[in-house]
């Protein structure tokens, strides 16, 4: 009866309760990345914490004088007197939807014309090897021409973020459509896919995940792009504020915006990797685990 | 009926023809086994017939009907379960139900998984499940749609002989209610002998058929019985025959224990 008992069992377990102890091995590696991850987050802060207290003694005691690398605490004095102000609710708010109407029409493009080079063979031997050539262009070099065509505006701003975003993304899904499983395609073959749905079936899923991380690589030279458009002439933006700081000698107001973009970018980033987490839920991979 | 006429496969690089001439007839809803060495050209053969290849030259023919492309009423389970990892279970096994408004493709998505004892995975993704399990899952996905034809590639080679012999009670139970055209690739004799009617030996460079053996068991199957025994044999010594080319089909080789794999 001992005997047969764990064995009974086991065969009744043989392949239905495998998963769930995998389940909870992963829950358990789970916790101790954490805590892992804590701790790392923790070391990681030691040294920027270290650096700006030790500024921040050497002003106050007088070893510095901080007039051009003002001490944190001005940096935050200032960025309060901008937020109570409102002026940097209004820049930040400004470059947010610049970034934001950027990011999304250079993703959208991007990613169209991934998944059209990537599916087809011709339509990658015809627009590929120009879209490259475009891409060697640096795209700053745009901007005289953005402003004749589209004026100094809203829209030439928007236009060059853009350009920025559409290159990671387009490159980032026709790379990822090329090394999609031959067997997972064959898997809509078999059921008489046409195009349409074998792109949106089959192609777009299996590239989600190479997807999400072009489309952070794009958000990051979004972020790039609109500083640059905005130095370009602007009366609102945190690009302005970098500027006008430089003009009228105000280091203070410059690293405020620094750390604002330093923030908003970071903020955007996260919300992308949250909003776009439920996409991957179906990830068997390493990091999913972690 | 699935009707093979003179069918022949090179591939492009050349060299022997993977498949030539091949001359089958398989009856509606009997099962086929297609056993033979590595590189006979089994494979080539089912690949042909889900319309994933062309034929260099021949023709298969479903219902009378001209195979070039994916047919509707052909069904392929893969040496792997191939599920798109992306969907949950349910969605995997109702992926070739794309015509269906969205409750009636959930409902016999569900009825699949039910059939092939897998009621309450649905909602799973597939990482989640057993090689075993996946597999059950990749052959309720082929028969969903209901096709007149399935084909199988060594759809249990992966797994362990328990595992496996549960599968091949599933198959039966579920070619019972429905009874499709089989055709099943194996690398196992005992699995031929078990589900086929009747069991074709092929022979490597060029892949063509080399004996055709019925099996006039009644089912279920006693893998104890005899004229079990007897079917397996026969179909070993096929094998062996088939990779000696010096005999003729039909007659007797010397070395009967010989490696056919
Ligand atoms: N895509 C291909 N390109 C060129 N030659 C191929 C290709 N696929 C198969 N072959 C050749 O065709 C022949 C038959 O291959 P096939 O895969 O049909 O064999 P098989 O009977 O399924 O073998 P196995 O039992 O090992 O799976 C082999 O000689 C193989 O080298
Ligand atoms: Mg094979």
């Amino acid at each position: 009866m001992t005997l047969q008992a764990p064995a009974a069992h086991a065969a009744a377990d043989m392949d239905g309760d495998a998963p769930q102890q995998d389940a909870a091995g992963r829950a358990r590696t789970a916790r101790s990345a954490a805590g892992r991850i804590g701790g790392v987050w923790l070391v990681g802060v030691i040294l920027p914490v270290a650096l700006a207290a030790g500024w921040e003694l050497a002003v106050a005691g007088g070893f510095a004088n901080g007039r051009l690398m003002p001490p944190p605490s001005q940096i935050w004095s200032e960025l309060a007197r901008l937020a109570a102000s409102g002026e940097l609710w209004t820049h930040l708010l400004t470059t947010l939807w610049r970034v934001l109407a950027g990011f999304a029409i250079g993703a959208i493009a991007g990613t169209l014309a991934g998944l059209l080079t990537g599916a087809s063979g011709l339509a990658r031997q015809a627009l590929d090897p120009t879209i490259q050539a475009l891409r060697a262009i640096p795209s700053i070099a745009w901007v005289p021409l953005f402003i004749l065509w589209l004026g100094i505006f809203e829209a030439s701003k928007v236009a060059l973020i853009a350009v920025g975003v559409f290159f990671p993304v387009y490159l980032g899904v026709m790379g990822a459509i090329g090394s999609i499983d031959r067997k997972l395609v064959e898997v809509g073959r078999v059921f008489r896919l046409g195009r349409v749905q074998m792109a949106t079936r089959v192609l777009l899923p299996a590239v989600l995940p190479e997807w999400v991380i072009s489309l952070r690589s794009g958000l990051g030279l979004g972020f790039m792009f609109v500083v640059a458009a905005e130095f370009m002439g602007a009366s609102e933006g945190l690009g302005y504020l970098l500027v006008d700081g430089q003009q009228l000698g105000k280091p203070a107001q410059i690293l405020a915006a620094i750390i604002t973009f330093a923030i908003l970018g970071k903020l955007c980033d996260q919300a992308l990797v949250v909003a776009t987490r439920p996409l991957l839920a179906w990830r068997d991979t390493v990091r999913a685990r972690l | 009926m699935l009707t093979f006429a003179n069918l022949t496969k090179t591939y492009a690089g050349g060299g022997v023809a993977a498949l030539s001439q091949v001359d089958l007839a398989v009856q509606a809803g009997e099962i086929a086994a297609i056993v033979g060495g590595s590189g006979c050209g089994k494979t080539t053969l089912l690949r042909l017939t889900a319309g994933l290849d062309q034929a260099s030259s021949g023709f298969i023919e479903i219902d009378g009907d001209r195979v070039t492309t994916p047919h509707p009423a052909i069904g392929i389970v893969f040496q792997e379960p191939r599920l798109l990892p992306w969907l949950t279970v349910r969605d995997n096994v109702a992926f070739g139900l794309g015509d269906q408004p969205r409750a009636a493709r959930r409902q016999r998505a569900d009825e699949a998984l039910e059939r092939v004892g897998l009621a309450g995975y649905g909602d799973r993704w597939p990482r989640e499940l057993s090689g075993g399990q996946q597999q059950r899952v990749a052959i309720a996905r082929a028969l969903a749609p209901r096709p007149k034809a399935l084909l199988l590639d060594e759809p249990f080679s992966a797994l362990d002989a328990f595992t496996r012999a549960s599968l091949h009670d599933h198959l039966l139970a579920l070619w019972e209610e429905s009874r499709p055209t089989v055709v099943i690739v194996t690398h196992d004799v005992e699995e031929a002998v078990t589900l086929g009617d009747r069991i074709i030996v092929m022979q490597p460079r060029p892949g063509r058929i080399y004996e055709e053996i019925p099996v006039d068991l009644p089912r279920p199957r006693d893998r104890m019985s005899p004229n079990f025994d007897a079917a397996k044999r026969r179909v070993l010594k096929a094998l062996d025959n088939s990779l000696n080319p010096q005999h003729p089909p039909g007659q007797a080789a010397p070395a009967g224990g010989a490696l056919w794999w």
